[in-house]
C-alpha cells in the first residue's frame, strides 16, 4: 500500500529514490506531458466558463487524480517510491532541508533566478525547461521574494474549520473550504505557496518545478482532514450545475473518473500521520 | 502614453534608441482606435500593450513587445496571465507589467491558440 509521507522525514535512500525516478520520467519525455495538462487547464478553467482543474469545486478531485497518475508513472520507474509532502506551515523557510542539494535544490540566483544547485539546477543537463512560456530554459525560483510569508499553522485551522465544502457561484470568488484551501478568497493557502517558491511554480506551467507535487500532495492532505474534520460535509455540487463538475460527472481530461470516485483516498494510499 | 512617469520615460527613449519597439507612428495609429481600458506604454524597456479587438465577444489583447500575453479576468475583476497565474492585480496594465517583471528580460513565447 503507498504510503504518502512528509519530505521532512524522508531518508536518504528515499530521497534518492524519488529524485532519480522523477529524472528518469523527465528523460523519457512522461514528465513533460503532465506540464503540459496542468497549463491547458490552468488557461481554459475560467470563472465564468467550463471550468475543471481550477477555480472550481473539482480543484481538489481533479488534482488528486492528477497526482495519482504521476506517482503511478513514478512507480513504473521505481515501485518503492511514493509521493512526499510538503508542510509548508511547518517547513516554511528557504533553509528547510527540502531545498538542500540532496533533495530539491535551492532558491535562484538573485540575477536571473536560475537555481544553481540539487538534481534540477540546469547546469545538470537533466532538468531542460521545454514547457514553457518564455524563452528561459533553466529552472528558476525566488524562495521568499513575490510573498514574504507562507501560511501559518493558525491560518491553516482557519480553513479547515470551514464546515461548507464549496458554495455558488463555484469559481473563484466562493465562499467556503475549496476556495480558501485554493486561495482566490481569505488568507490564501495554495496559490501563496506558488508565489512564495516564484519562478515556474508562479506561472500555469508551475509542474516544471517538482516542488509542485510535494505542494498538492500537502493540499491534498489538508482536504483529507478537512473530510476527517466534517464528517457529514459533502462534495458539492451534487447535480445539475452548468460549466461545473457536479459530484457524479466525469472529469477531463480523463472522462472515466467521478469527484464521486475520489472522494476517499484510503483506495489509492494513506498518510504517514494524521 | 498614460501615466508616463520620468523614468519610464528614460527607459522608453533608450528603447526606441535602440530600435527595440515599434515605430512611433504605429503608436498612434493603435492610439486612435482605443478603447478606455486600453493601454500602450514603454515599461522597464518593454512594450506593453492592450487593446479591444472587436467583435461581439468583447475581444481584447495583451501583448509584450508585440507578443500575446494570456490574461484572465476573476470574478472579482482582478486579472492575472500565464506568467503570474496565482497572484490577481488590479487591471491587466497591472498584468501585463506583473509579466514584465517576472520576465527580467525574456522573450515571451506565442502561447497556442484553442
Amino acid at each position: 500500500m503507498t504510503v504518502r509521507k512528509n519530505q521532512a522525514t524522508l531518508t536518504a535512500d528515499e530521497k534518492r529514490r524519488f529524485v532519480a525516478a522523477v529524472l528518469e520520467l523527465k528523460r523519457s519525455g512522461r514528465y513533460d506531458a503532465f506540464v503540459t495538462t496542468h497549463n491547458g487547464f490552468i488557461m481554459a478553467d475560467t470563472d465564468n466558463g467550463e471550468r475543471t482543474g481550477h477555480r472550481s469545486p473539482s480543484f481538489l478531485p481533479w488534482h488528486r487524480r492528477f497526482l495519482l497518475d504521476f506517482e503511478q508513472a513514478l512507480q513504473s520507474v521505481d515501485a518503492s517510491v511514493t509521493l512526499p509532502y510538503w508542510d509548508w506551515s511547518t517547513d516554511r523557510t528557504p533553509r528547510a532541508s527540502l531545498w538542500g542539494p540532496d533533495f530539491l535544490g535551492g532558491t535562484g540566483h538573485s540575477r536571473d533566478g536560475r537555481v544553481m544547485d540539487g538534481p534540477f539546477a540546469a547546469d545538470t543537463g537533466n532538468w531542460p525547461i521545454n514547457v514553457r512560456v518564455d524563452g528561459r530554459t533553466y529552472l528558476r525560483r525566488a524562495l521568499g521574494d513575490g510573498v514574504r510569508e507562507l501560511p501559518t499553522p493558525g491560518e491553516v485551522e482557519s480553513v479547515l474549520s470551514m464546515a461548507t465544502y464549496d458554495m455558488p457561484p463555484w469559481n473563484s470568488a466562493s465562499d467556503g473550504f475549496r476556495n480558501h484551501l485554493e486561495g482566490w478568497r481569505g488568507v490564501n493557502l495554495h496559490n501563496r505557496v506558488h508565489v512564495w517558491v516564484g519562478g515556474q511554480m508562479a506561472t500555469g506551467v508551475s509542474p516544471n518545478d517538482p516542488v509542485f507535487w510535494l505542494h498538492h500532495a500537502y493540499v491534498d492532505k489538508l482536504w483529507a482532514r478537512w473530510q476527517r474534520r466534517h464528517p457529514d460535509s459533502r462534495y458539492v455540487p451534487a447535480a445539475g450545475t452548468p460549466q461545473v463538475v457536479d459530484l457524479d460527472e466525469t472529469m477531463r481530461p480523463w472522462n472515466d473518473v467521478r469527484p464521486a470516485d475520489l472522494l476517499d483516498h484510503t483506495r489509492h494510499y494513506t498518510f504517514d500521520t494524521a | 502614453m498614460p501615466e508616463l512617469t520620468r523614468r519610464t520615460a528614460l527607459t522608453a527613449t533608450a528603447a526606441l534608441a535602440a530600435g527595440a519597439v515599434a515605430a512611433p507612428r504605429a503608436a498612434a495609429e493603435d492610439h486612435h482606435h482605443a478603447s478606455p481600458d486600453s493601454f500602450d506604454e514603454v515599461y522597464r524597456g518593454r512594450r506593453i500593450q492592450g487593446r479591444s479587438t472587436g467583435g461581439h465577444h468583447g475581444g481584447y489583447r495583451v501583448t509584450v513587445d508585440g507578443v500575446e500575453l494570456h490574461v484572465m479576468r476573476n470574478a472579482d475583476g482582478t486579472w492575472i496571465s500565464v506568467v503570474s497565474h496565482y497572484d490577481p492585480v488590479p487591471t491587466r496594465r497591472a498584468a501585463a507589467r506583473a509579466a514584465v517583471d517576472e520576465l527580467q528580460g525574456a522573450r515571451l513565447l506565442p502561447f497556442p491558440a484553442n
